[in-house]
């Protein structure tokens, strides 16, 4: 697998993923800064997390716009494999790659913690290693991780299966006590509708590795590794 | 150019002796720009002339420190050709004026002073003092100072990944915001600010120049009054985009044989910067302000050398380096201009629209500046406190009440604002004894914590310096890790008061000689004077963040308790110190007492024992006793895992004064009861007093015939903050 990680001048999160997804793979991934407007031949694109040209619009609205952002969605429409992680989820549907917004947390706070995800779709290149109905722990660390979309549309994604991960309680019960942000339906990542594309607020590559207290998150890269190797 | 009258000087913070001095220096009148230029440079904030004289007392030396106090940050060495660069700094005034942006920016500056030396940071800590929860403006400042330190790190992408957080009555119209950064640094490329090379091209870059922060330095260098909230626009104003831009684009030209020296534009910005780097150098410099990079037209020289504009570097490069450094900087999209030139002349000479605007004598404004012996005198002693005289009460429900109280509660509400994962290396988060942060890409980590008690040192500020270290000292150990080196931060009132001065002095003699004993070298710095408001002095408030480092990762402990059935063994000794104890202030409304006293030669050999212990991997879990003493420490590892313990109290001393005295020099170890013979053993060896007190197991916490679930423990010590602040947010 080849993979490329997209550099805006305000990603902080580029670092992080590369090393877990060398772990996985590896090798490195090839690191593209945001003034490029070619990307190279890869399999997988990872748009990482962070405060992509400081965020004091909406979040990630203007890396929507740069050039690089183009190239990727290019390329997403054509079926290479796209994550957007935190910031990167946020670029994705301001790219409109994705559905729906990321409004401010409901408590309109910047909240880090550990979180517990039911994984809610497995018949992908994300998520084979896991099992529908898991429950894994990724780290959150956002103030606009709160997800939302008009009700016609929400149907038509729990439908097709579009959903990918949903906040649930450790025994994996979906309800507002496990919510973090007042996403709509709980929903912590998104599919589009070729499921080519997954956008999710939680971070894997921050718990892919025991030293940093769990593992969960290996599974996503390892996952990508196996299917598209 | 209007005439100087003693109402401007008074105005500039300068005292008639100073400005009699100014005219020595001059030769003549000096013109406002020159003024202002002293102002600032003479200031307490940027010429440390109160405690310069006793900061020279500290230890800074050991074979491991590289760099000590004097430059942007201390530098240590932790073998493998690497370097950790850290310093914590105050920016308590700006906080309490305008708390969103005076933290943010405070965190914004420290992070320079560690970047400007060639180092990535890797972690930010910080130190937080509240007024009382119920003066009416506490919520607003922790709300605000919480979201600014948020708003800047996370932003900036450096973890951060603990602190301490203490609300007194004292700090109602003098919060403190002490913040620290913890940077990586490759030992044979660090960046130090000494000018170099006549001729050598004096450059400008980052954020452009405007108007705010304008006289920060002399604002923190005055106590408040009733108009303090007037002061707001000498706060500055953060940008963490370009500050993360500013980190990406240094360390990108600092991996270039281009630079000389370099410096950030801290507080007196480009005054401040110019002349420390011309000074430390013995050499002069021409500006042509003309040239610097400007947000707003028509200021004056005046208003861009006193600017505090944020995010902005000053260096000096090597010559025909320009092109090489402009193309980086435009890589980032960061303002690049060379404003002038280094010369011999020792004197700074600054242009504006082609006219010479000031021309002052360097070595008098930054080296040679003021230092006064201020008079002083010994605070008197408190009385120890007996504890036949302190009432007892049943030990769960005390332990409720001080795990619920504001000092001892979980300060996740705060935590939790901050990303403390980012960069990928944390490996102990906020919780702990120590945050423990790896080395990126190998098996070393860091241990870094801020301690500071100081309702000790309102008691008795010696004592409380010594604690401070020790403590410092202790939490690192606890996770396995050597100590190596502290930085201070010390908040005090105003030092022209012979008893505040008195405090100054009896703090850094304590804090020099718990370094001493220790080891434990301070190598960098910062002080914080004039927190009063009205006559009403903070409490003392030497803040000591320290770093220390574990060879292996993997062999890190942690608070949290590991499983049933293992030994609960206390090293050192408990006899019920209740003086200046939260016990007596939290259930008996007293603040008085003598602290308890800290044996510095036993605190040594207890850390060894300790970390040698860890080392050989006989202790599962490990926790220093501190605040509210024994049971609240247990408390802490059991809510921490989720394990309950059941401990068997001695018959002397008395159950309130085992429980909850504050005996310095204390260790709680989890042991397997396989490996107790081996630690009990070794504690002998190194003459440490160690005694089982209890098992863990269970899911309960019981002491003394009285008993509490861990739940409810965790409701206790979970509820008060976000109560607190949920207040806020409803607006009452």
């Amino acid at each position: 697998m080849k993979a490329a990680v997209i550099v805006f001048p305000g990603s902080n999160c580029d670092r992080d993923v590369a090393v877990a997804l060398e772990a996985s793979m590896g090798a490195k991934p090839l690191m593209v800064w945001h003034r490029d407007t070619e990307l190279p031949a890869v399999d997988l694109v990872v748009v990482p997390g962070g405060f992509s040209y400081g965020d004091y619009l909406r979040c990630g609205a203007m890396a929507a716009h740069s050039p690089i952002m183009r190239e990727v969605k290019a390329r997403a429409e054509a079926g290479t494999r796209v994550l957007g992680i935190c910031n990167g989820f946020q670029i994705l549907t301001e790219t409109g790659l994705l559905p729906g917004v990321l409004m401010r947390n409901k408590d309109l706070k910047f909240i880090c913690k550990d979180v517990t995800l039911r994984v809610e779709n497995d018949r992908t290149d994300f998520c084979r290693y896991y099992r529908s109905g898991d429950v894994v722990r990724f780290p959150i660390a956002h103030a606009e991780g709160n997800w939302f979309v008009e009700p016609k549309t929400y149907r038509e994604m729990e439908d097709n299966g579009q959903i990918a991960f949903r906040y649930a309680t450790a025994s994996g019960k979906v309800d507002e006590s496990a919510n973090p942000n007042g996403s709509l339906g709980n929903v912590a990542g998104i599919y589009n509708g070729h499921f080519n594309v997954l956008g999710l607020m939680p971070h894997p590559e921050r718990l892919a590795e025991d030293l940093l207290g769990g593992a969960d998150g290996k599974l996503m890269f390892d996952s990508l590794v196996e299917a598209l190797s | 150019m209007s005439r100087i009258t003693p109402e401007i000087i008074a105005s500039h913070g300068i005292k008639p002796d100073e400005y009699t001095r100014i005219l020595e220096i001059m030769g003549r009148e000096p013109n406002l720009t020159e003024l202002g230029i002293f102002s600032v440079m003479w200031s307490e904030h940027c010429s440390y002339k109160s405690s310069k004289k006793w900061l020279k007392t500290l230890p800074t030396t050991a074979p491991w420190v590289i760099c000590g106090p004097g430059e942007n940050a201390g530098i240590i060495d932790i073998g493998d050709g690497q370097a950790i660069v850290f310093k914590m700094e105050s920016h308590n005034h700006p906080s309490f004026i305008e708390p969103y942006q005076g933290a943010a920016t405070g965190v914004g500056g420290i992070l320079r002073d560690v970047f400007t030396m060639g180092a990535r940071p890797i972690a930010n800590m910080n130190a937080l003092r509240f007024g009382d929860p119920s003066h009416p403006k506490t919520r607003h400042l922790v709300a605000g100072v919480v979201a600014g330190i948020g708003g800047y790190g996370n932003c900036v992408g450096v973890p951060t990944v603990g602190g301490e957080t203490n609300f007194h009555k004292s700090y109602n119209g003098n919060i403190l915001v002490n913040a620290m950064t913890v940077g990586l640094a490759d030992a044979s490329n660090i960046f130090y600010s000494a000018a170099a090379g006549i001729g050598n091209p004096v450059v400008y870059f980052g954020s452009k120049t405007g108007r705010d922060g304008i006289h920060g330095a002399t604002m923190a260098s005055a106590e408040f009054d009733e108009n303090s909230e007037e002061k707001r626009p000498t706060v500055q104003v953060g940008d963490p985009f370009t500050e993360k831009l500013l980190i990406e684009a240094c360390l990108e030209l600092m991996a270039t044989d281009t630079i000389v020296a370099i410096q950030d534009m801290g507080a007196a910005g480009l005054t401040s910067s110019s002349f420390e780097m011309a000074s430390k150098g013995g050499l002069g410099v021409e500006l042509d302000l003309d040239l610097v990079p400007m947000r707003e037209d028509g200021m004056s020289a005046y208003e861009i050398m006193l600017s505090e504009s944020q995010e902005r570097m000053l260096m000096i490069l090597k010559p025909g380096k320009e092109d090489v450094a402009r193309a980086i900087m435009d890589k980032w999209e960061l303002d690049f201009a060379v404003i002038g030139t280094l010369t011999d002349t020792g004197r700074m000479v600054l242009k504006r629209h082609g006219k010479v605007e000031a021309d002052l004598p360097i070595d008098p404004l930054a080296q040679a500046s003021p230092e006064y012996d201020r008079p002083w005198t010994a605070p008197a002693k408190a009385p120890v406190v007996r504890l036949e005289d302190v009432p007892a009460h049943p030990p769960i429900d005390a332990l409720k009440r001080l795990l619920g109280c504001p000092d001892l509660a979980s300060k996740r509400w705060i935590y939790q604002q901050y990303d403390h994962m980012v960069m990928g290396d944390t490996v102990q988060r906020p919780g702990g004894d120590a945050a423990v942060v790896r080395i990126h890409g190998g098996r070393k980590a860091v241990a870094i914590t801020t301690d500071c008690t100081p309702r000790y040192c309102q008691a008795d500020p010696h004592e409380g310096g010594r604690q401070a270290v020790a403590e410092a000292y202790r939490n690192i150990s606890a996770t396995g890790a050597t100590p190596l080196a502290v930085t201070v931060n010390l908040n005090f009132g105003n030092p022209e008061k012979p008893e505040i001065m008195g405090q100054i002095v009896e703090a850094i003699k304590g804090m020099g000689e718990a370094c001493r004993d220790l080891d434990f070298p301070v190598v960098s710095g910062n002080v914080s004077l004039y927190n009063e408001t009205q006559g009403q002095a903070i409490q003392p408030t030497p803040a000591i963040g320290a770093v220390g480092l574990l060879a292996d990762v993997g062999k890190h402990t942690t608070i949290a308790f590991k499983a049933a059935g293992n030994a609960i063994v206390l090293l050192g000794e408990c006899k019920g110190w209740m003086g200046a104890s939260l016990y007596l202030r939290e259930l008996c409304g007293r603040e008085e007492g003598a602290p308890p006293p800290v044996a510095l030669h036993r605190e040594r050999r207890k850390g060894e024992l300790v970390r040698a212990l860890i080392a050989d991997g006989l202790v599962r879990a490990c926790h220093d006793v501190s605040d509210g003493g024994l049971l609240v420490a247990v408390a802490e590892m059991a809510m921490s895992s989720g394990i309950g313990a059941s401990l068997d109290a001695p018959s002397s001393p008395a159950l309130h004064g085992w429980c909850f005295g504050e005996d310095q020099g204390r260790y709680v170890l989890e042991v397997h009861p396989d490996d107790l013979p081996g630690v009990l053993e070794a504690a002998l060896a190194k003459d440490v007093g160690a005694r089982v007190i209890g098992t863990t197991g269970g899911h309960a916490l019981s002491v003394g015939g009285q008993s509490a679930g861990i739940d409810d423990l965790r409701t206790a010590h979970e509820a008060w903050l976000p109560a607190f602040m949920g207040a806020e947010m409803s607006g009452h």
